[in-house]
């Protein structure tokens, strides 16, 4: 029986590393394009590729571990099997060499892998981007949570937010392409979480916090806004989308809007209460 | 005090079983035995309604908004058989909850604790006796309040097991949950008494009472991990139940601890605020986070215990292994802002804790690498403990090094609150923290109750249970990197996550074999119970002085006084005749001496 114990467990790596590989490369039956071959995570629109790279490189190190420790573990089952080792027991009570290399190894690595990870956070979440002036670059709209929408505005010809020119949007956002976007974000009432699946943005929005994101798109086309921190029994529904667009369009889409808000009797006023 | 306890216990005796002292034996028992035996079986009751709600869980993110079959029925009566969006909510909240508070944390401590920390060290009882029934007692108003939280006017708690104000602070902001968050809260304030009389009382137990010879260094590795854990419980505690009194202020009596100025949620009056709702998460993650390790270290002495057991060999690096203990329990009090990479919180410090949680990896490593360097040389012998014990080593490494996917903020930034974070917790809680109860119950069983049980309902009970279960949870991981959202009734509206519904239906399926296979368990439990084989004094040749009580112990645990010449792991030492070497038994040339 040892020896089908010892199988059993020599199936979590194998297995384990089969699913990854498997959704890796498209073949578990569920793919209806998101995940195109090869591709993991959500279709990439950004150009800062950086952190699928470092969620490659971490899952490459990790799995290194994972399989070395899986096979050893089945190795000593197999091996030292009571019913079959005919060997006397080794009897000790450790090593001291064998302690600092397994401690000083990963310790090492950990570290490797947290300072390498500083300069995306920071270029993620603390190094906003400058306007060509070196100025910060302002905010191209404000993405409130409310539950349970997302309510845009965008700030209209004087380019200030909270002026009676701004256009009100509700779950539609559009940005530029190619460019850096900078998004305000901020909440009306509980906490939500601003996931762009696509963008690799994800910001809590907290009421009493004004904050920032940003990303750079470089790819046309339509996504999803999702909020990622439980915000009530509506939550679910909670979704937006955000359409990247080239300049030509991003104009056209906003002159329209605008002029459907001026002819409508929406009044930003009201709704507020 | 101890005199005390044998005493009550002789009169008990003398007197015929009148309702006066059946109640003082069973019910209010001072005894450590009967009190982690009430703690056992009320917990694993408690497993069961955990198990059911994360059916539901599971059964709505396959079949979404379809009746479900028997369970559906008894649990959303209302709806008939279909989850509303306002009961799952409920559901995710009501699972974790259930799972944490009063299954993990009281099945570990308090079941295992108050059995074994006596028995292994060489106690007749605890150090209060009293203080220690209490401990019990104290659960019941959290499972009555937990139990309101559920049933009470609208749907139930519903803010996560995590609480975030202001979900958890308005009562507009939940509508239709009521009295339940406020049920919550005291539900967690009544675990956070019990917790901390139990944790007092094991800690003066571990220091004051251990027999002659007991030294620290000499201390089974189940006892470091329940004494380190009671430490953990100590400071941590009363930060928790500070905070879950601030919070029942906010929605009692109109502070503003965790609300900002002029907030309203939908339509509700301004609050005059003045607060931070990260300043929840702060002291929230400031106890949680140690409490998961408060939810491991115990099972991590248990399977070490275990491992050098069955593979009849000394524990790999006794001392790395207490230092590590040590060093996860110490890091574990500056890794909590890791829960708050997203949150808000500065993101300069979230360098920092980034630092700090990759360092906590390290003490987690090197226990893997003794455990694995346990079973080298060794004899093992595949009986159904070691199975579940090795399952734990297997299973949380898979836990380990999820840890660093989270742990590296930028990847955080995209995982976060996905199922990457589900997958990583039930690697490291079920797959490893339950996995090694399962193994603890097989091991400690006879012991408990002086019989066997069955080893090949045992062995198909955890090949189904390690199959399912990794069925069930590595798929997650997946669906994490993929941006699959948790707490989400009904994810597949998003484009973005609509073609992850087959593999959801895939985990579903697991998981309801998952739970079924249970029943296996619960046959064996209740038939050994009664009918199992009698169990001598030590059926595992194991040296611990646990052993050498007898099966199971009675009042005053030890029928000689026990002495202690030297540690708990000398399996195969050659000083010794056989290939174990009690703790109690006296070197070669005192037995000489003495003959
Ligand atoms: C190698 C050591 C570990 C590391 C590096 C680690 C790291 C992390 C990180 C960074 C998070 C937060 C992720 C996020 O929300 O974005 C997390 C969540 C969590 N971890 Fe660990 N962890 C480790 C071990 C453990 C252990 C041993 C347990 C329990 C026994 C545990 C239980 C949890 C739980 C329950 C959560 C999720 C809480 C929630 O959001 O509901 N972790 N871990
Ligand atoms: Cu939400
Ligand atoms: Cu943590």
């Amino acid at each position: 029986m040892g020896r089908v114990w010892s199988i059993l467990f020599l199936t979590v790596p194998i297995l384990g590393v089969w699913t990854f590989v498997a959704a890796m490369n498209d073949w578990w039956p569920m793919s209806e394009g998101a995940f195109g071959p090869g591709q993991w995570f959500p279709a990439l629109d950004v150009s800062n590729h950086v952190i699928d790279h470092l969620f490659y490189l971490i899952l490459y190190l990790t799995g290194a571990v994972f399989i070395g420790t899986g096979l050893v573990l089945f190795w000593f089952l197999w091996r030292y099997d009571a019913a079959t080792n005919k060997d006397p027991v080794v009897f000790s009570h450790g090593s001291h060499a064998l302690e600092v290399v397994w401690s000083i190894l990963p310790a090492v690595v950990l570290l490797f892998i947290a300072i390498y990870q500083m300069d995306a956070w920071a270029n993620a979440r603390m190094r906003r981007p400058l306007t060509a002036e070196g100025a910060v670059k302002p905010p191209l709209c404000r993405v409130s949570g409310r539950q349970f929408e997302w309510r845009i505005q965008y700030p209209g010809e004087d380019g200030r937010l909270d002026t009676p020119d701004d256009l009100h949007v509700l779950n539609d956002l559009y940005v530029p392409v190619n460019e850096e976007v900078v998004i305000e974000i901020e909440s009306l009432d509980v906490l939500h979480s601003f996931f762009l699946p696509n963008m690799r943005v994800k910001q809590d929005v907290v009421p009493g916090m004004r904050q920032y994101v940003w990303f750079h798109p470089v790819k046309e086309g339509v996504s999803d806004i999702v909020c990622a921190e439980l915000c009530g029994w509506g939550h679910y529904k909670m979704r937006g989308q955000i359409s990247v667009v080239n300049a030509a369009e991003y104009d056209r889409w906003f002159s329209a809007a605008y002029a459907a808000q001026e002819t409508s009797a929406y009044d930003p006023a009201e709704e507020e209460e | 005090m101890s005199t005390t306890t044998i005493d009550s216990h002789t009169q008990a005796a003398s007197h015929e079983m009148s309702v006066g002292s059946f109640l003082s034996t069973y019910v209010f028992s001072r005894d450590h035995k009967v009190i982690g035996i009430q703690f056992l079986f009320s917990t694993l009751i408690w497993f069961i309604v955990g198990g059911l709600l994360a059916l539901g869980i599971r059964w709505q993110l396959a079949w979404p908004w379809s009746n479900m079959p028997v369970i559906g029925n008894m649990l959303f009566s209302a709806e008939g058989g279909q989850i509303s969006p306002e009961f799952y909510t409920v559901l995710v909240t009501m699972h974790a909850t259930v799972m944490i508070f009063l299954v993990i944390i009281p099945i570990l401590a308090g079941a295992f604790g108050n059995f074994l920390i006596p028995l292994m060290i060489g106690a007749d009882d605890m150090a209060f006796p009293t203080l220690n029934m209490l401990s019990y007692w104290f659960m019941w108003p959290a499972f009555i309040f937990f139990g309101a939280a559920f049933f009470t006017d609208g749907y139930g708690a519903a803010a996560g097991w995590t609480s975030y104000p202001p979900l958890s602070a308005m009562t507009t902001a939940a509508p239709g949950s009521g009295n339940a968050q406020t049920y919550w809260l005291l539900g967690v304030t009544f675990v956070g008494v019990s917790s901390m009389l139990g944790s007092v009382n094991y800690m003066t137990t571990i220091i004051q009472m251990r027999a002659p010879g007991m030294t620290m260094f000499r201390l089974p590795l189940t006892i470091w991990g329940m004494f380190i854990t009671a430490l953990l419980q100590a400071f941590a505690l009363p930060v928790l139940t500070a905070a879950g009194f601030m919070l029942l202020a906010d929605r009692l009596f109109g502070t503003g601890f965790f609300l900002p100025e002029a907030l309203s949620v939908n339509n509700s009056p301004m609050v005059s605020g003045g607060g931070q709702p990260l300043l929840w998460q702060h002291l929230f993650w400031f106890y949680s986070h140690p409490a998961v390790y408060i939810m491991i270290l115990p099972a991590m002495g248990m399977v070490s215990d275990i491992l050098a057991c069955f593979a009849r060999k000394p524990i790999f690096g006794y001392k790395p292994m207490v230092y590590s203990i040590c060093g996860i329990a110490g890091l574990g009090f500056i890794v909590w802002g890791h829960h708050m990479f997203v949150s808000g919180m500065n993101p300069g410090l979230g360098m920092t804790f980034m630092v700090a949680t990759m360092m906590i990896a390290l003490p987690s490593a090197v226990k893997t690498f003794n455990w694995l360097g346990t079973i080298y040389g060794g004899k093992v012998r595949f009986a159904t403990p070691m199975l579940f014990a090795l399952s734990f080593v297997s299973m949380f490494v898979i836990g380990g090094l999820s840890g660093i996917f989270m742990a590296a903020t930028p990847v955080d930034i995209v995982i976060h609150d996905t199922y990457f974070i589900v997958a990583h917790f039930h690697y490291v809680l079920f797959a490893g923290t339950a996995m090694a109860v399962f193994g603890s119950i097989y091991f400690w069983f006879p012991k408990m109750f002086g019989r066997m049980m069955n080893e090949t309902l045992g062995k198909i009970h955890f090949a189904l249970t390690f199959l399912f279960m990794n069925g069930t949870f590595f798929t997650m991981h997946i669906l994490g990197a993929g941006g699959f959202p948790r707490r989400l009734a009904d994810p597949y509206h998003y484009p973005t996550f609509s073609h992850m519904l087959s593999m959801n239906q895939f985990m579903t399926i697991c998981a309801i074999g998952m739970v079924a296979v249970q029943v296996i368990f619960a046959v064996n439990f209740f038939y050994s119970l009664f009918w199992g084989p009698k169990a001598g004094r030590n059926p595992w040749h194991a040296n611990g002085l646990e052993w050498q009580a007898p099966s199971p112990p009675g009042h005053g645990n030890f029928d000689f006084q026990p002495i202690v010449y030297r540690g708990p792991y000398e399996y195969g030492s050659p000083e010794s005749d056989e290939d174990f070497y009690p703790q109690t038994m006296p070197p070669k040339q005192e037995r000489a001496e003495l003959a």
